[in-house]
């Protein structure tokens, strides 16, 4: 029989001990995390079966300005197969590129505005966001009629009990203003928004890193981020999109108003526009001398919010 | 070969010590356990388990990441003594100073990683294969100085150190040189972090040209008085003999600093109250709250009391000598430059929103935890560096036959001798 000194600490068992401890310590934590909650079956869901190709695509995607129009076309078509997959419906994705000598331009009437909300409704109809809590590109502030001090505007009126407009009152719609000098293009790190030649400032939703530096530079808090997948159900989806307007977006990424590039660019009218039953919204090419946003230019008041940033927004109000 | 074989024995020399060693590294394993299988939930679930908003998007990482950059940026006023003046208390110590850089601005980039929706695409923050949008976008800067200042801490201590390890000389204008430049880095880390928020001209709160000189008070407050309260600690478990001389100095250095920030903080009061225009909502609601909600109140006075507290202490020589004292400030200028610089200057500049929003934030479990995963890191780097530093300082790294007792000895009959050799060569000048 080997006698073992007792004294000395055994090598072996030190290190099993350690390495023990060690691992109780990373367990101990594992357990006090809070993890996901999402279950496999709804990661699945957000993600659709997409086949390995794909995603391996999708991750090593390009720059949609350093993309050439065939690589392109391979983008648009794999987009196609992951909302067929997620959503189960047949979602065109299209790339109309700008108008030559068209730079879109809004005007908006503050005495017709009578705060309905119509135009938020019409928008996110049209722009497939996220729905329950609905993102919202477009923001209706109710104020005092006298003031245009913004901190003293009502964000969440009319609680479908009050009747609108309310006496003493005004409403006034804020969405993205495009601007000329948009400082949401300067803050983004890795160019995921620019702004087009027919002056929309768009998103590449495949691009943005989610960092959020355009949100804190924008002025008119025009831009919204996902906070998490998208909720959009299957009956809403809009399926007539495009690849920097309203195609259905993922988690993690900014998004904004884009003037509904999908239809604008097709010589519609936006859908905020459309949606307003008191004809406050005039929308249109601002470099055609004959377009009625140019008349309303040109003969009305008109005025923009925050004109001393110098960001020369091309979004107008003005009263009759 | 020989590097691997440096880069082999630092290893081991991290990976070795005794129950307590390891204890500590068991309860930083735990945090970052506890913070990566939280953020696993993050990645999968979105953003949406922080507290941030449409209204607050940013929130108590960028908050960590503000304070951090100070933090990293103070390691300035160990360099510039101890490379340019050859203060040799300093000397002493400086790499310690250094290797606090190198975890805090590793903690920096953490705190901006966990922060993206997209941290997949991460990759497109690079000039290749990515896109960078420099030199328009501030948060490119950012992503340049901190890396270069994180690169510039770990290179000079690292080339000082291999050369410790051979026992030999190294090259004493190279060093300079590196210290010159990472003098002005750390002043342009927080200078860029400063302007990734004056930048924003939608946001009066934060678009003022004092944040910039305001961020660098702060830093080197903070800075130093962490940096203190890791000499003690070093003091304590590594019997590193940390000079009084250079203690003294950094708590000069803090109560000066904590100074100027205040006189800057007066200022900006004076400018946001006694006229209070609309620009000033977000410092009302800071301060005193608005529109009946006044969720940071709470946070910026107990920064103010912590902050004038720590500078008492630290005027009152006596105070400033005593060990206990001069601990507790330190503490209490950290915290105090934590909530001001995070809680107090991130948050209030989302509040209200530019659309005049006052929709408030209050940071979530998860966002806790994750943090304490990057923090977990930074003090296992920083733990895992300091190890084989002293070992090299100590000449048992290179001579692993060296006893550790017998070391310290060596080291202070090395000293006494250098210091002696001066004393004589002043007399001798003197004389002659």
């Amino acid at each position: 029989m080997k006698f073992q000194n007792n004294n000395q600490p055994d090598p072996k068992r030190r290190a099993a001990l350690k390495a023990l401890g060690l691992g109780a310590a990373v367990g101990a934590g594992a357990l006090a995390s809070s993890g996901g909650t999402l279950t496999a079956e709804q990661r699945q869901k957000h993600h659709g079966e997409e086949t390995f190709e794909d995603h391996w695509h999708s991750f090593f995607q390009q720059h949609y300005q350093r993309m050439s129009e065939e690589e392109i076309e391979v983008v648009l078509e794999r987009l196609e197969r992951k909302y067929k997959a997620i959503y189960g419906v047949e979602v065109k994705v299209e790339n109309e590129q700008p108008l030559e000598g068209v730079v879109f331009g809004y005007a908006l009437n503050i005495s017709k505005c009578k705060g309905y909300r119509e135009c938020v409704k019409g928008c996110t109809t049209e722009n497939n966001q996220s729905k329950d809590p609905d993102l919202e590109y477009i923001r209706v502030l109710e104020l005092e009629k006298g003031t245009m001090n913004l901190e003293t505007a009502d964000h969440y009126y009319g609680d479908g009990e009050t009747k609108v407009p309310q006496p003493g009152k005004f409403y006034l719609p804020v969405q993205c203003h495009h601007c000329e000098n948009p400082p949401c293009v300067k803050a983004c790190p890795v160019k995921a928004t620019w702004k087009e030649p027919d002056g929309i400032v768009v998103v590449d939703y495949n691009w943005c890193i989610g960092c959020r530096m355009c949100a804190n530079a924008c002025p008119y808090w025009a831009r919204k981020f996902n906070w998490h997948e998208p909720k959009l159900p299957v009956e809403q989806v809009n399926p007539e999109t495009h690849y920097l307007g309203n195609r259905p977006r993922f988690q993690g990424v900014m998004e904004k108003c884009t003037f509904c590039i999908q239809r604008t660019r097709n010589g519609q009218m936006p859908a905020c526009q459309e949606a307003c039953p008191t004809g406050a919204r005039v929308f249109g090419n601002l470099l055609d001398p004959d377009s009625e946003i140019r008349y309303v230019l040109e003969n009305k008041n008109v005025f923009r919010l925050k004109e001393e940033l110098n960001t020369e927004p091309k979004f107008w109000y003005y009263s009759d | 070969m020989n590097l691997l074989r440096f880069l082999y024995d630092c290893g081991k020399t991290s990976l070795s010590g005794g129950r307590l060693y390891w204890t500590w590294i068991g309860v930083l394993l735990f945090f970052i356990s506890m913070g990566a299988f939280t953020y696993m939930g993050q990645a999968q679930d979105g953003l949406v388990v922080t507290g941030m908003s449409d209204q607050v998007s940013w929130g108590f990482y960028v908050s960590n990441f503000t304070f951090l950059v100070g933090v990293a940026a103070a390691a300035v006023m160990l360099v510039i003594p101890a490379y340019i003046f050859h203060n040799d208390d300093a000397k002493r110590v400086v790499l310690l100073g250094e290797g606090l850089a190198v975890a805090a601005s590793l903690m920096c980039m953490l705190f901006v990683a966990v922060d993206l929706g997209r941290p997949d695409r991460i990759w497109h923050l690079s000039p290749y294969p990515g896109m960078f949008n420099w030199p328009s976008s501030l948060l490119t800067w950012d992503v340049v100085v901190l890396n270069g200042y994180f690169v510039l801490n770990l290179l000079i201590p690292g080339y000082i150190l291999y050369h410790q390890y051979h026992n030999r000389p190294y090259n004493k204008k190279l060093v300079f040189a590196g210290a010159v430049l990472s003098m002005f880095w750390a002043i342009s880390i927080h200078t860029v972090t400063a302007f990734l928020f004056a930048s924003n001209t939608a946001r009066p709160f934060w678009s003022s040209a004092l944040v910039a000189p305001r961020f660098l008070a702060t830093a080197f407050c903070a800075g130093p008085a962490f940096i203190i309260i890791t000499f003690f600690i070093m003091d304590k478990i590594a019997k590193y003999q940390i000079g009084n001389k250079v203690i003294d100095m950094l708590a000069v250095i803090v109560a000066v600093s904590m100074q100027i920030n205040i006189i800057m903080l007066i200022a900006e009061l004076f400018v946001e109250f006694y006229a209070e225009g609309q620009h000033s909502a977000s410092a009302h609601y800071l301060f005193l709250g608005l529109g009946g909600k006044s969720g940071l109140t709470g946070w910026i006075w107990t920064a103010q009391a912590f902050n004038l507290t720590a500078v008492v202490l630290l005027m009152i020589e006596k105070t400033r000598k005593n060990r206990k004292t001069l601990i507790l400030a330190c503490a209490l200028a950290v915290a105090g430059i934590w909530i001001e610089k995070g809680m107090g200057f991130v948050i209030p500049g989302f509040i209200p929103t530019p659309l005049g929003e006052i929709f408030e934030y209050k940071p979530t479990i998860n966002e806790v935890k994750i943090s304490g995963m990057v923090f977990g890191i930074g003090f296992l780097v920083f733990t895992f560096m300091m190890k084989p530093l002293r070992a090299i300082q100590l000449g048992i790294l290179s001579n692993p036959e060296l006893d550790r007792i017998e070391a310290v000895r060596m080291q202070d009959e090395q000293e006494k001798a250098h210091m002696e050799a001066q004393l004589k060569s002043y007399e001798e000048s003197s004389k002659s």
